[in-house]
């Protein structure tokens, strides 16, 4: 315990360095997922080419992805960029078909019904799709969110800094306490995270709290989560 | 990207025991047996929630604690706190896989037996089946494909996490990446990535194709007709 107290400010600083690599992903996934998961929705070419891409996208190992970075950027093997990249792809491998999923399950009678009392398509979608389609959205955000803050210490492995650090350092040690401090704070890290997210989505979708959607295919995509 | 591929056609990396037959061989084996004790354990819990609709929450709150937690962080914690050190990595290395492995199976074969139709079940105790019967008979050939589904995406979580168990010195394909880091040698951690990738996209077209060889053909023709009774649903969007 004492290494804790006497390394904290050092601890502090990946802590902060790990969040900073974290937020990006989730919120460039979330940005980028949506449109693309409307048109897999929209437009039947658009859900077999992008559902497939995802699909291939999120087969192919982070780490593996993490390496190739710096190939296809043109950036330095060391440059968080590569990390934040590779992250991103894999949360938009996963919410676009959540999001697309989530479209999906928006009654069509409800939008013909937003025709009918003349809703244009831009403010149809964002008054009425996108709000019905949010609860889902939000689900596979939360999941997205955790699995980014664990895949963040896979960075420690090509030398980059965060939580993971605590791993690499730990092991070299033999000083398992270290290395439990990691597991602690990442897991810590991903808990509030999910706690804002869900205060976002209850702030932003009051409604989703009286209606509890139940939806066979997104409970699928929910389970199959974290790819290392 | 060349010098990654020029890497992987050198002929000389192709024998040995640092190999890549021999490291592939060695990824292979780490993921079968992973998937073998990890698909024991999980089916046979999976398959008795899903027939008695008890323990949901179980699945539910094992998956969701499982994926913030950091595998690498929990890989080198067991190698170091246990001392299983570099000679016997495999233990940990299972013991993390396995862990990893268990809530996808889990939740596959759960969410199979459930999605059969109840009728369907009440049909079969109609017709005099016994539990057991009704279990293996009706419920499991139908919850077959989301089972395969199930151990699809356990198979992808341990082919890319145990490219990361190399870290703690055992064999596999990641040792392609680790060895060439302190050397900076970086055609070789491309040629090793690219080799991670390939495999994952290869077994996991391969559970693909399984999965779809086993959907029971009644299934097959029943989803035909359902699609093509509602058209009307695809009009508004």
């Amino acid at each position: 315990m004492s290494w804790l107290f006497e390394n904290l400010s050092d601890v502090w600083a990946l802590v902060l360095t790990h969040v900073a690599l974290s937020v990006p992903p989730i919120l460039l996934g979330l940005i980028i997922s949506v449109p693309l998961g409307w048109v897999a929705h929209r437009y039947r070419w658009g859900r077999g080419t992008l559902l497939t891409i995802a699909g291939l996208l999120y087969t192919i190992p982070s780490l593996a992805l993490i390496i190739a970075m710096p190939t296809i950027l043109g950036t330095q093997i060391l440059d968080p960029i590569n990390l934040i990249a590779a992250l991103t792809l894999y949360a938009v491998a996963l919410l676009v078909r959540t999001a697309a999923d989530a479209f999906d399950q928006v009654s069509p009678q409800v939008l013909d019904a937003a025709t009918a009392l003349g809703y244009g398509p831009w403010r149809r979608f964002w008054q009425v799709q996108l709000p019905l389609a949010g609860p889902i959205i939000i689900a596979g955000t939360r999941v997205v969110s955790s699995s980014t803050v664990s895949l963040v210490t896979l960075g420690a492995l090509v030398g980059m800094s965060g939580l993971g650090y605590l791993f690499t350092d730990g092991t070299q040690r033999s000083f398992p306490f270290e290395i439990g401090v990691g597991i602690v704070g990442t897991v810590l890290i991903a808990l509030i995270f999910d706690l804002i997210i869900v205060l976002i989505g209850k702030a932003l979708l009051p409604w989703s709290r009286t209606r509890r959607v139940r939806n066979k295919t997104n409970a699928e995509t929910l389970e199959v989560t974290t790819n290392a | 990207m060349l010098d990654g591929l020029n890497w992987l056609l050198d002929p000389a990396h192709w024998t040995g025991s640092r190999g890549i037959p021999t490291r592939l061989l060695e990824h292979l084996a780490i993921t079968g047996m992973t998937l073998l004790i990890a698909g024991v354990i999980a089916l046979a819990a999976g398959l008795a929630i899903g027939h008695t609709r008890r323990g949901r929450g179980l699945v539910v709150g094992l998956s969701g604690a499982l994926r913030a937690m950091p595998t690498l962080g929990l890989l080198v914690f067991i190698a170091v706190q246990f001392g299983f050190g570099v000679r016997l990595a495999i233990i940990p290395t299972l013991i993390v896989l396995v862990v990893l492995a268990i809530p996808p199976i889990l939740a596959g074969a759960y969410a199979g037996v459930e999605s059969v139709d109840p009728a369907t079940v009440d049909a079969s105790r109609a017709l005099g089946l016994t539990e057991w019967q009704i279990l293996w008979r009706v419920e499991f050939p139908l919850a077959l494909p989301l089972i395969v589904g199930g151990l699809r995406s356990a198979m992808l979580q341990v082919v890319a996490t145990a490219t990361v168990a190399a870290y703690i010195s055992l064999g596999g394909l990641g040792r392609f990446l680790f060895d060439a880091l302190p050397l900076r040698d970086y055609p070789q951690m491309l040629a090793g990535a690219l080799l991670v990738a390939a495999l994952a996209l290869i077994l996991d077209l391969l559970f693909l194709l399984v999965g779809k060889a086993v959907l029971p053909t009644g299934v097959r023709a029943a989803r035909g007709n359902r699609r093509s009774k509602t058209p009307t649903e695809r009009t508004a969007a």
